[in-house]
């Protein structure tokens, strides 16, 4: 333990006179998030191809209405896909299993309460991993409750027999449309996540400089244990990669007005997320003869995952690259945070923060295994 | 006592034989010289003998206690100076002595006492608080010294110290292995300069092709292969008859008269030069002047390997 502190402070103390870690940590993903916010805010555009299921429980002519008006001729453009769904649950089950990116629940009696003038509901179950098309389908819904609105409006003794006369309630799946980050928050959680790669980078090619410098033999011949420098070395990079975060998040949070959520819980994802990165980077990098060697493959791997992961935008909507996502920590990042945003507690990312950890235990198995061609001079 | 022994030392890169069933000892207060040109094996054999490369046979004793590459105890009585300077050029040089001596276990105050004792002792207490990028390549190499005696090693290793430095640095070297060699330390050298190992060297090991060729003092070596020295009179007077007379000596071997003198070749110079001016004096001649030259390690390298040592 000593002897990772001696070498933490001295990578520390290297890296606070380099400005290259502020740049990679917090200049450049809080840039990137404000410039694709700026440009892409509110929600990113129309999707082609979403895939919407709908569960009509009333077949009245209010649901048929807003299945013809509203659905088909979205069909008709090829914006969407419908599909018929027998129920809720069945709704729920295929956009978990990512068949449908969301589904319409069209309560039984829907119709009836609507000519009736009394409340009643529209529910949207929405694939937490789509974001664009389930904010699409929320718009949809929402259109059609404000088309009836208007047409109350219109008549106003409310006796016409063809207008609907009752407000109608959108309803919102809890577990799915709200487990899905902002546009600011998820620009701002992606690029932080696809820039961790970066920071994170200089402990594990930093036994690599070491070597090629000369002063990892004399690391060597002192009085200490290799895994304790290699875990000296990888600390300096999971310590300043999780300032990095710290800072990005208050920042986001307070230039851009990111909603993260629940603090712990966000601290569980950064520090995962990290160790995660680390473990990877340990293991590219005893894979590696050099430290340019490990850069360009670690610059690589993190350009392929950020992709694919989703830090870069919604693969999700791409299709088949969602069934890849989680095979990256991005994804399971990206994840937490998002069962976060709807106001979930630490405890709700036990899972992402344990897959992250996974991710880390790998892959400082893979560095621990090759530490003596590492650590070879 | 020998501060190290080592035996049987072995290692192989691929096909490639390095080092192949090294052995020698290095006694405390001694200064052993590891010659051998580039390529012989040196490198390899001091890194695993400072436990920074791991060896695949032999057996390397330090204090008389067996060290392994990740034996903590016995690293804590080497200092180890890796060739070129293995130093932070961002870091002044007083925070890289500091830096590794906390690595070796001091305490932050003894380490930073201990940074300021190494500084003065290789000459650069006023430079301490300058980074080591600004420093010139011999004031390098002196605090890469430095860094090796930070731990008040029993025995230092130094790995060819002197390469491409200035003469002043190269003095200043010296002169402090001297000193810690006058203190007890035992000195691991290697060198592909004769003149170095046979300055700084009580013993030398001549290495090539990763087996040692040969090792004693200079003297042992040379009387190894049979060389002579070459004694040289400048005399007026009856020069034949002083050839004869020195072709007596049971020790001389060829004898030549010279324009100014007579010249011959002899076993142990030293000890038979009274006999030699006694025979030639014995003649009626009158000496002028004596030179020995003895015959040197570039010659043993050459008469061993049948190449000269800079090839």
């Amino acid at each position: 333990m000593r002897t990772m502190m001696i070498i933490l402070a001295k990578d520390l103390w290297l890296r606070s006179r380099d400005s290259t870690l502020l740049v990679y940590a917090v200049v450049l993903p809080l840039g990137l998030a404000f410039m694709f916010n700026l440009v892409l805010g509110g929600g990113g555009g129309d999707r082609l191809g979403a895939r919407y299921g709908v569960a009509d429980q009333d077949r009245g002519p209010a649901a048929t209405r807003f299945v013809t008006g509203v659905l088909r001729p979205m069909a008709a453009q090829g914006l969407i896909t419908l599909h018929a769904v027998t129920s809720r649950e069945e709704g729920r089950s295929r956009t978990e299993r990512g068949e449908l990116d969301a589904v319409f629940v069209i309560p039984e009696g829907f119709s009836a309460a609507v000519g009736a003038g009394r409340a009643t509901t529209l529910e949207v179950v929405g694939d937490v991993d789509a974001p664009i098309a389930v904010q699409v389908a929320r718009e949809a819904a929402q259109a059609y409750a404000t088309e009836l609105r208007s047409l109350r409006l219109a008549s106003p003794d409310g006796t016409a027999r063809d207008l609907p006369p009752a407000p109608l309630t959108l309803v919102d799946d809890a577990s799915a449309v709200t487990r899905q980050l902002d546009t600011t928050t998820y620009h701002a959680a992606g690029m932080a996540v696809f820039f961790l790669f970066f920071a994170v980078m200089f402990g594990a090619t930093g036994i690599l400089d070491e070597r090629s410098a000369g002063t990892l033999a004399r690391l060597l011949a002192a009085p200490v244990s290799r895994h304790a420098i290699l875990a000296g070395k990888l600390l300096g990079g999971v310590v300043a990669a999780v300032a990095g975060m710290a800072i990005l998040v208050v920042a986001s949070t307070l230039l851009l007005g990111a909603r993260w959520g629940d603090p712990l819980g966000v601290a569980a994802l950064v520090v995962a997320g990290v160790l995660a990165v680390t473990g990877l980077t340990g293991a590219v990098a005893a894979f590696s003869r050099t430290s340019e060697e490990a850069s360009n493959r670690l610059s690589g791997l993190a350009m392929v995952l950020g992709l694919f992961g989703g830090a870069l935008f919604p693969v999700a909507q791409l299709g088949g690259f969602a069934a890849v996502a989680s095979l990256t920590p991005h994804h399971w990042f990206l994840r937490g945070l998002a069962d976060l945003a709807g106001g979930g507690s630490a405890g709700e990312v036990l899972v992402p923060v344990a897959v992250l950890l996974c991710f880390a235990v790998l892959g400082g198995a893979l560095a621990t295994v090759r530490i003596g061609r590492l650590m070879r001079v | 006592m020998a501060v190290l022994e080592v035996s049987g030392l072995c290692k192989s890169f691929g096909e490639t034989l390095a080092v192949d069933g090294l052995g020698f000892s290095v006694g405390e207060g001694e200064t052993y010289g590891l010659l051998g040109p580039n390529g012989a094996g040196k490198t390899t054999a001091i890194s695993m003998i400072a436990g920074v490369l791991g060896r695949d046979g032999g057996e390397v004793r330090v204090g008389g206690q067996r060290h392994h590459p990740a034996g903590r105890r016995t690293k804590a009585m080497i200092g180890y100076v890796p060739q070129e300077p293995a130093l932070y050029p961002d870091l002044t040089g007083r925070r890289n002595l500091r830096f590794f001596a906390r690595l070796h276990g001091l305490a932050r105050e003894e380490a930073g006492r201990r940074a300021a004792e190494v500084l003065e002792l290789v000459g650069l207490t006023g430079r301490g608080d300058d980074l080591v990028g600004t420093y010139s390549g011999g004031m390098a190499r002196r605090l890469n010294i430095a860094a090796g005696l930070l731990n008040r090693p029993r025995l230092l290793i130094l790995d060819e110290p002197t390469a491409g430095v200035d003469p002043q640095s190269r003095n200043a070297i010296f002169d402090a292995v001297r000193r810690l060699t006058a203190d007890g330390v035992a000195v691991l050298y290697t060198t592909h300069y004769m003149e170095e190992a046979e300055r700084l060297c009580d013993r030398v090991g001549i290495l090539d092709g990763g087996r040692m060729r040969a090792e004693g003092t200079r003297r042992e070596l040379v009387a190894l292969v049979g060389e002579r020295d070459q004694v040289t009179l400048r005399a007026e007077g009856d020069l034949g008859a002083a050839v004869r007379a020195l072709a007596a000596i049971a020790e001389a071997g060829e004898v030549s008269e010279r324009e100014d003198g007579v010249e011959l070749l002899v076993r142990d110079a030293r000890a038979v030069l009274p006999r030699i001016l006694a025979a030639v004096t014995g003649t009626g001649a009158s000496v002028g002047s004596v030179e020995v030259r003895e015959p040197d390690l570039e010659a043993v390298f050459l008469h061993l390997t049948g190449r000269a040592l800079r090839d």
